[in-house]
């Protein structure tokens, strides 16, 4: 897969990964097998029919590849570029056991950027049949990430009237705020998919926020006949060590949704600050430590450390983005765990300090378990900390609704099969659920909740 | 229209603004205590601003802010019948308010417009409304006639003598506090220094403090941490826990510092804007 070269890219927020050519999508399209008990399809949390867009490519047949995704997957665009293959519809494809598999995510993206490139008027002729919408069958969505979006493009598609409701200014959740633009660019992807569930009547509601803006009984009220509350798990995991309120000390959320959403890295075009660092310390090994680790590289920091108590093989980023990373000068400062950060009079970061930790027995998780060595504890000089270490359920939408179910962590608790909680008519799905997870299996959910939303209230379909 | 600014009126012109703002979404479920958060232009920064009043009658809540930065520049610029771009509300969590007797309100710059929501609300309940406000001159109070209408009583300080008492509004509240022991609780809203000395000055009282907390913002709903603080030793989120916390358990010097975390960008962004604009 062409790419940005890591020195060149380091000093831009642009897409990394370039894309396919025509030719390469031909090809590697040509690679499947086109099993008759295909694997991939399996590995899939939405059950995208990939042997079937495959062939349509491998054919050079972009619309009807389209189409297929479409079928299962509201998101292809985003998906093609953030779903961790590896673990999926990739990790199951029957080449990949001696050899390398078909590149899925590759094709999946290709397809989807190549339709969405072609003109309006290409599409209109070219899109799925218009669905008549019935105005009295109304859903509600609460939150606009992958979650409720795969909602709202499963019912209008199947003619209910769908209105999104967002707490923030801009659309799109996690894909928005979370996942830095040179992942997931915002204009040329989120925007047109959106523009795609605008066309199908999805209505959007920026700036109101469930549980303070309006409630669950406000909507049902309304003649909402189901709310699906995709509001995601948004409240930041601190360390709990001493200093973590220093300035200069981030939660991930807050140091990519400046940059992300705020634009920050356009400051001061764009009025959003964000804290800049020389030296620069993340906490934490999964997607969104890597996001943050790029981020402050771009922004002109002269070293990024991500600090990680295990090793690089228990890491649960996504390959793709460990390996960016490391290629575009991120270290890793691994088997090293936080104990405390210093500042200095003004009350700003000036270093944290680490306990060197080794590796013990199997935790409940299956990793081996990080344990301190004695007496080995260091400082690192650092000037701005960005802990990303998970996320804890928002309480602003679960305080404002007592009859919410929550399972012994906080989340929501929803019925496996349908998605639904413990008020009838409502449903959840995605991080507010799981707790913080991936794009692909919040769109799972979202499919779950909107197949049994259209069994109940069209039960003659 | 929603959003639309209906009336507009200079307080202290060239420096603080009053905006009585068309959104009955907000309106009819603003509580005293709480805010928005606002954008005024596509490449704007979200800033909370505290609701200062609201009619979910007329479907109209009203907002008091201080120019101070680029993003209250660029509001002081919009006018009747223009729209705020995005306005989220009402956030954080209501003030508490019950029936208790005697509740002192103090109110500090622009925080006067912030305790004004807050003494109606305790009015409202039955408690007998103590305002006290303080400015550097009589020219800069704010909401006096205002709080007049419906507090008891209404005591003023500046910093020169040009109203009221010379002085501090902490120099009122304990003769009050010493006057009066059957107190319930003391409000205050107004500059960190300010929430801190009053805070200070209770404590030997024993009276129950309350503290509305103006830390850096960024979503407003809890997803990020900026507005972390440290109330009885333990982190918490101004923007969904707060952003009311008891006053004697803040740390008011953690909070002064935060509050300075982005001071450098910040006149950096203003110098910015008023180069811009003046090249108009």
């Amino acid at each position: 897969m062409p790419c940005q070269p890591a020195h060149e890219r380091v000093g831009n927020f642009d897409e990394v990964a370039l894309g396919y050519s025509r030719e390469d999508a031909m090809r590697e399209a040509s690679r499947c097998l086109q099993c008759k008990k295909p694997k991939c399809v399996k590995g899939c949390p939405v059950e995208v029919q990939i042997p079937q867009f495959i062939a349509a490519l491998a054919k050079g047949d972009v619309e009807s590849a389209y189409r297929t995704l479409r079928e299962t997957n509201s998101l292809p665009a985003v998906c093609g570029r953030v779903c961790p293959q590896e673990n999926q519809c990739e990790g199951a494809c029957i080449l990949g056991a001696k050899g390398q598999p078909v590149a899925i995510g590759r094709l999946e993206r290709y397809a989807a950027d190549t339709y969405m490139a072609l003109d309006a008027c290409d599409q209109l002729t070219g899109r799925p049949e218009c669905p008549l919408i019935d105005p009295d069958l109304k859903v509600a969505c609460i939150g606009s990430g992958p979650a409720s979006l795969t909602v709202a493009g499963y019912l209008s598609s199947r003619g209910f009237k769908v209105t999104v409701y967002e707490a923030l200014h801009e659309l799109g959740g996690v894909l928005v705020y979370g996942i830095p633009e040179f992942r997931l660019p915002k204009s040329d992807i989120v925007e047109k998919e959106i523009a795609a569930l605008r066309q199908q009547e999805v209505e959007f509601v920026t700036n109101w926020v469930g549980g303070r803006t309006f409630s669950i009984d406000d909507l049902f009220a309304e003649g909402y006949k189901a709310v699906f509350i995709g509001v995601g798990a948004g409240l930041p995991r601190f360390l709990d060590i001493p200093g973590e309120n220093l300035v200069g000390v981030f939660s991930a959320n807050e140091y990519l949704t400046r940059v992300n959403l705020g634009r920050a890295y356009g400051f001061p075009d764009y009025d959003t600050p964000v804290y800049r660092g020389r030296e620069v310390t993340v906490f934490g090994g999964g997607n969104v430590a890597m996001d943050a680790a790029r981020t402050a590289l771009r922004l002109g920091a002269e070293s990024v450390r991500i600090v990680y108590r295990r090793t690089r093989d228990e890491m649960p980023a996504r390959l793709e983005e460990l390996e960016h990373a490391e290629d575009e000068g991120v270290r890793l400062e691994l088997l090293a765990a936080p104990l405390g950060f210093k500042g200095d009079a003004d009350g700003r970061l000036t270093a944290v300090t680490l306990q060197r930790m080794e590796l013990g027995e199997p935790d409940a998780s299956g990793r081996r378990s990080p344990r301190p060595v004695e007496g080995a504890v260091y400082d690192l000089p650092t000037d701005l900390a960005v802990i990303a270490v998970g996320t804890r359920p928002n309480p602003i939408l679960l305080e404002a609704t007592p009859g919410l179910t929550l399972d012994r962590r906080g989340y929501i608790a929803v019925d496996e099969a349908t998605g639904m909680t413990s008020i009838p008519g409502v449903y959840a799905g995605g991080d507010i659920v799981t707790g913080a997870a991936t794009v692909i299996l919040a769109m799972g959910a979202g499919r779950r909740a909107a197949k049994d939303i259209e069994a109940r209230l069209r039960p003659a379909t | 229209m929603p959003n639309i600014i209906l009336k507009k009126e200079r307080l202290i012109p060239g420096q603080t603004s009053k905006l009585v703002i068309d959104a009955p979404h907000i309106a009819r479920k603003a509580k005293p205590g709480n805010f928005v958060i606002l954008r005024v232009c596509e490449k704007g920064e979200r800033i909370p601003l505290t609701i200062a009043d609201a009619d979910p009658d007329a479907g109209t809540i009203t907002i008091v802010y201080l120019v101070l930065g680029k993003s209250t520049a660029m509001l002081e610029t919009l006018g009747e019948g223009d729209a705020i771009l995005d306005l989220c509300g009402p956030l954080g969590k209501p003030t508490h308010i019950e029936r208790c007797g005697t509740v002192i309100c103090v109110g500090g710059g622009t925080g006067i417009a912030a305790m004004h929501h807050i003494a109606k609300g305790h009015h409202l309940a039955g408690n007998h409304v103590v305002a006290i406000i303080g400015a550097r001159n009589k020219d800069l109070l704010l909401f006096h006639d205002d709080l007049s209408a419906f507090c008891p009583e209404v005591l003023v300080s500046t910093d020169d003598g040009s109203f009221g008492h010379k002085g501090l509004v902490t120099d009122l509240l304990r003769q009050r506090l010493e006057n009066d022991p059957g107190v319930a609780e003391v409000v205050a809203v107004g500059p960190v220094p300010m929430m801190a000395a009053v805070s200070r000055t209770t404590e030997p009282f024993g009276v129950k403090t309350t503290v509305s907390l103006n830390s850096i913002m960024v979503d407003g709903i809890g997803m990020c941490g900026a507005c972390r603080v440290t109330v009885g030793g333990e982190t918490r989120f101004a923007c969904v826990d707060g952003p009311e916390f008891d006053g004697h358990k803040v740390d008011f010097d953690e909070l002064r510092k935060r509050l300075g975390a982005f001071r450098p960008q910040e006149k950096e962004s203003f110098d910015h804007f008023c180069r811009c604009t003046c090249h108009e």
